[in-house]
């Protein structure tokens, strides 16, 4: 399978399989419109016939021949050789949770997917026991996994900040005697940061993502306090002080969220770096249509041109040796991760877990409060070794849409939690939610393609990368 | 070759060949969570 796509100036192709991608010029895009393999000695006569009015016989079977080539390097039209790596898709170790240390939160986030942080539950903070029993889970069920990983979420996880720096003494100790070592995150709105939190975050944490929406009058009209007052005044300076003292080694993301009411994103991610931030994220609001904000279909062009235009400002940046980070553009061609993680996605059910304050288990914070996918509860002992392997099952093979998608093996299958609230089913993908995904991996190729082009001579000979 | 760079390694079936030891860190691909999505990964095996 290859996709093949013309953007920023450029004509690629990724062929889906190996992995490959390959920046082509116009005469070898319109070619790939008609030749498939197999592959003959030259290129078939009816081939010919559809594309001499506009290229030379000569320069088309010369083309023939490079794609030729690059078939039997099996790096053009490879075949899907990982449907065997699926049945190792097994029920595997717990390596990584989501503690929800506080069902309570002090914003009123207007597209909260936890119903104003308490997930419909009721506004809860995680007692200390329940914070240790998930570390003791976490330690038992990772098996032989070494490197664990361990969230901080919410609600908002610093309205019950002592618990959270309890859990983590009790994990540090604990950690030593089992030889494993944890990763810690945590995601907060930053009311309620203070030069002790700071610290202890900048510390302890491994990853900080603080939420923010970008722009003022975006972030204000959003997020606000529960008495209807913006939040962005009060956060950003205490955002800007933790960054700066963070270690640069450490990982942080300011993230934020678009929305129907804010089409033109490009603006906020550009705010957020002007105000110092250089590891940005903003995403994609989901949500059910029925909502004003929420995106819906007739957005995807608006959506897409501005992921264009974001993928042209960043690219500007990098010119001007200005770089900053956009999250959804980060992709790495050469190494990333291998095609049997690939085939697996989030892990959620099953690699990963999501924890309430009461000690219930869900597959992943998306779960948590719909009854029928709780998983068991820590105090009880109990755990759904079935649903783990039914979680453990949701690969790419076993999602029919995926399977003959070309964004499978960098998408992994989305996000099993959309698809049921959205599909009614976790193997059911989420259409919109692909297409997004799809056009910001398009770009992310696209930014890695010319970054390359422009760092490398190019031969006088080769009309592969001439602008179209 | 003329008409086509290729401007990566193209490697995801020889780290099939290798990969599966799942030290690597959990992702989530939603759009709820900036953890990690699959895509902008490490491959954490020490040695490959
Ligand atoms: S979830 Fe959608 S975009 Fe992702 S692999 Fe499946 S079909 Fe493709
Ligand atoms: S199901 Fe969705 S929200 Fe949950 S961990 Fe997976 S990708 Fe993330």
């Amino acid at each position: 399978m290859i996709h093949k796509y013309q953007l920023g100036g450029l004509y690629i192709i990724l062929d889906v399989n190996s992995g490959g991608v390959h920046v082509v010029d116009k005469l070898t895009y319109d070619l790939l419109d008609y030749v498939k393999p197999p592959f003959e000695n030259n290129c078939p006569e009816e081939i010919l016939e559809k594309l001499q009015e506009n290229y030379s016989i000569q320069e088309l079977q010369d083309c023939y021949q490079e794609l030729k080539s690059l078939y039997e390097q099996k790096i053009l039209f490879s075949n899907d050789e990982y449907e065997k790596f699926a049945k190792f898709a097994t029920s595997a170790p717990v390596k990584a949770m989501c503690l929800h240390i506080a069902h309570d939160c002090n914003l009123r986030c207007q597209y909260c997917f936890a119903s104003t942080g308490d997930f419909g539950t009721g506004r809860k903070l995680m007692p200390v026991e329940i914070g240790k029993k998930a570390i003791d889970f976490l330690l038992e069920k990772s098996e032989n996994r070494e490197q664990l990983e361990l969230d901080f979420f919410g609600g908002e996880p610093l309205m019950n900040f002592d618990v959270v720096k309890q859990v983590v003494l009790y994990a540090r100790e604990q950690e030593k005697k089992y030889n494993k070592h944890f990763r810690f995150t945590i995601t907060t709105n930053g009311m309620l940061l203070n030069d002790e939190n700071i610290n202890f975050i900048n510390q302890e944490m491994s990853n900080v993502v603080l939420s923010i929406d970008g722009r003022k009058c975006v972030n204000d009209k959003m997020r606000p306090t529960p008495n209807g007052k913006g939040s962005y005044d009060v956060i950003l300076p205490k955002f800007k002080k933790l960054v700066a003292q963070r270690d640069k080694n450490l990982d942080y993301y300011v993230r934020g969220t678009f929305t129907k009411y804010n089409l033109d994103f490009s603006d906020d991610v550009f705010s957020l770096y002007q105000a110092d931030f250089d590891q940005i994220s903003v995403e994609p609001v989901v949500a059910d249509s029925k909502y004003d904000y929420a995106i819906t279909e007739e957005d995807l062009p608006a959506i897409f041109a501005e992921y264009e235009k974001l993928a042209q400002r960043l690219l500007e940046q990098d010119r001007k040796n200005q770089h900053f980070n956009f999250f959804h553009f980060m992709i790495d061609l050469n190494a990333g991760p291998c095609a049997i993680k690939r085939l697996k996605g989030c892990g959620c059910g099953n690699e990963y877990v999501a924890i309430t304050p009461d000690g219930d288990i869900y597959p992943c914070h998306q779960f948590v409060g719909i009854e029928e996918y709780k998983m068991g509860n820590l105090e009880d002992n109990t755990f759904d070794l079935d649903m783990k392997e039914k979680f453990a099952q949701s690969h790419i093979y076993n999602k029919s849409k995926c399977r003959d998608c070309w964004a499978k093996f960098y998408c992994s299958g989305g996000c099993n939690a959309n698809n049921y609230q959205y599909q009614g089913d976790i193997l059911e993908s989420h259409e919109l939610s692909c297409e997004l995904e799809k056009k910001r991996l398009e770009c992310a190729i696209m930014i890695q393609a010319v970054k390359m082009l422009e760092n490398q001579p190019i031969s006088e000979s080769s009309t592969a990368y001439k602008h179209c | 070759m003329k008409h086509i760079m290729t401007i990566n390694k193209a490697n995801l079936v020889e780290s099939a060949k290798k990969g599966g030891c799942g030290k690597c860190q959990a992702s989530c691909q939603s759009a709820c969570k900036t953890s990690c999505t699959v895509a902008n990964q490490k491959c954490e095996k020490e040695e490959k």
